[in-house]
């Protein structure tokens, strides 16, 4: 019998392609593992419905548990429920912070208040900041500039 | 391809023709590329193009699995002639401008957010599920064309001037958002998709409170007489052939 790791462990420690400081248990992508007679099956959760990451996220997912000792595995992409930055774990709003890219803001009070909610520079923490565009790099980030350390930066928008 | 799709049942009929009016109207956008206004735009108008690409891809996978195990997205995308595609003819007008892009946007997306919205209680749970994710995708583009009508409404003479006959110009294509033909009344009937009549009452409300921030005033114009359907307008034409212009000389190319 050959020790494995677990599955449900490897996949969650796998790197998001684009923001790879973030595993995608970080990000709340992955829904759940189960094993039946051997077969290793993931269901992920895409971030945006045109997310180019999300075949990405499949194939390094197939590759992290083939190395595990997984050599049948399948990633299936499940729409509902539809992911949300709520699922961003607390040690993923902290990586990040240290990243330099912005949390999201609570959905609690609805989308309209989290979009409009002041946003805090990941840098130097000042609340005196203002958006440039609602949307930046990729499709999950919008763009804002600090006031106080005059740094541009990213977040990861509310959704 | 096409014998396939008319076959099939009215549900994929219908879900074909949303990926339709999501896939053209994201073509227009990725045809702006280049020519924003401003760097931000470039980034806005590129992730606004992705989302609906992402939303149609969605759209035709599903109604390619319903066909049959052996259709792709790709089948409806690139295997089908442009007098196959249905969208609304409002997502076909060419970029003349950037004030009729966003005014394009700003008339699409607040009927897209009603559409999603209503669609996420949908009696398919597929289509709930896509209309799940695509109307918090939609919430964003709204935003983000509703703060340009503003801006360029609520702005210089020869904005104000643009941005108003960008609208003049689009208005006659807003009816058909909310026409019924036998497909639509079909999905409705079966409760997949929602009467568009229903959603207009809203969408006008919420248009005026936009047009009022803008200090403009809504169109007057006459909606376009109903052309039928026995061949695509030369806009929509022009955007079939040039996205299929790859595909159509390297059959099957993959990345």
């Amino acid at each position: 019998m050959v020790r494995r790791a677990d599955p449900a462990a490897v996949a969650a420690d796998v790197a998001d392609p684009e923001m790879p400081e973030l595993t995608l248990g970080d990000l709340g992508i992955i829904r759940d593992v189960s094993i039946v007679h051997d077969r290793v099956s993931v269901r992920i959760t895409p971030t945006f419905t045109g997310c180019p990451a999300t075949s990405v996220m499949a194939h390094d997912l197939e590759a992290a548990l083939h190395a595990a000792g997984w050599p049948d595995v399948e990633v299936l992409t499940v729409l509902d429920p539809a992911w949300t930055t709520e699922w961003i774990t607390p040690t993923g709003r902290a990586k990040l912070t240290a990243a330099g890219i912005g949390a999201p803001p609570s959905l609690a009070g609805g989308f309209d208040q989290a979009v409009a909610a002041p946003v805090a520079c990941p840098r130097c923490g000042s609340r005196h900041t203002r958006r440039r565009s609602l949307f930046g790099s990729s499709l999950c980030r919008d763009a804002h500039v600090c006031e106080t350390c005059h740094e541009p930066f990213e977040r990861v928008k509310p959704i | 391809m096409s014998n396939a799709l008319a076959a099939a049942d009215v549900v994929t009929q219908f879900v074909c023709r949303q990926g339709d009016r999501c896939l053209v109207l994201s073509h227009r956008l990725q045809q702006c590329i280049t020519h924003a206004p401003q760097l931000e735009e470039e980034l806005a108008i590129a992730n606004i193009a992705l989302d609906l690409l992402g939303q149609a891809r969605s759209l035709y996978t599903y109604a390619a699995g319903r066909i049959g195990p052996d259709l792709t997205e790709d089948d409806l995308a690139f295997g089908r002639d442009a007098d196959e595609f249905w969208p609304p003819a409002l997502v076909e007008q060419p970029n003349t401008d950037f004030a009729l892009v966003m005014g394009r946007q700003l008339l699409h997306d607040l009927w897209a957010d009603e559409l999603w919205r209503a669609m996420r209680s949908s009696t398919d749970p597929t289509l709930a599920a896509i209309a799940g994710k695509a109307a918090k995708e939609t919430a964003y583009h709204l935003l983000h064309a509703s703060t340009w009508v503003v801006t360029l409404g609520d702005s210089t003479p020869e904005a104000h001037d643009r941005m108003s006959a960008a609208l003049t110009a689009l208005w006659p294509f807003v009816d058909e958002l909310f026409s019924t033909d036998d497909l639509v009344a079909s999905v409705a009937a079966l409760g997949v998709a929602p009467d568009p009549a229903t959603l207009r009452r809203s969408w006008d409300a919420r248009l005026d409170a936009i047009l009022e921030d803008a200090t403009l005033t809504r169109p007057t114009g006459q909606a376009r007489p109903p052309t039928g359907r026995d061949r695509c307008s030369d806009d929509l034409r022009a955007v079939i052939d040039e996205l299929h212009e790859l595909h159509a000389q390297h059959p099957g190319a993959r990345w």
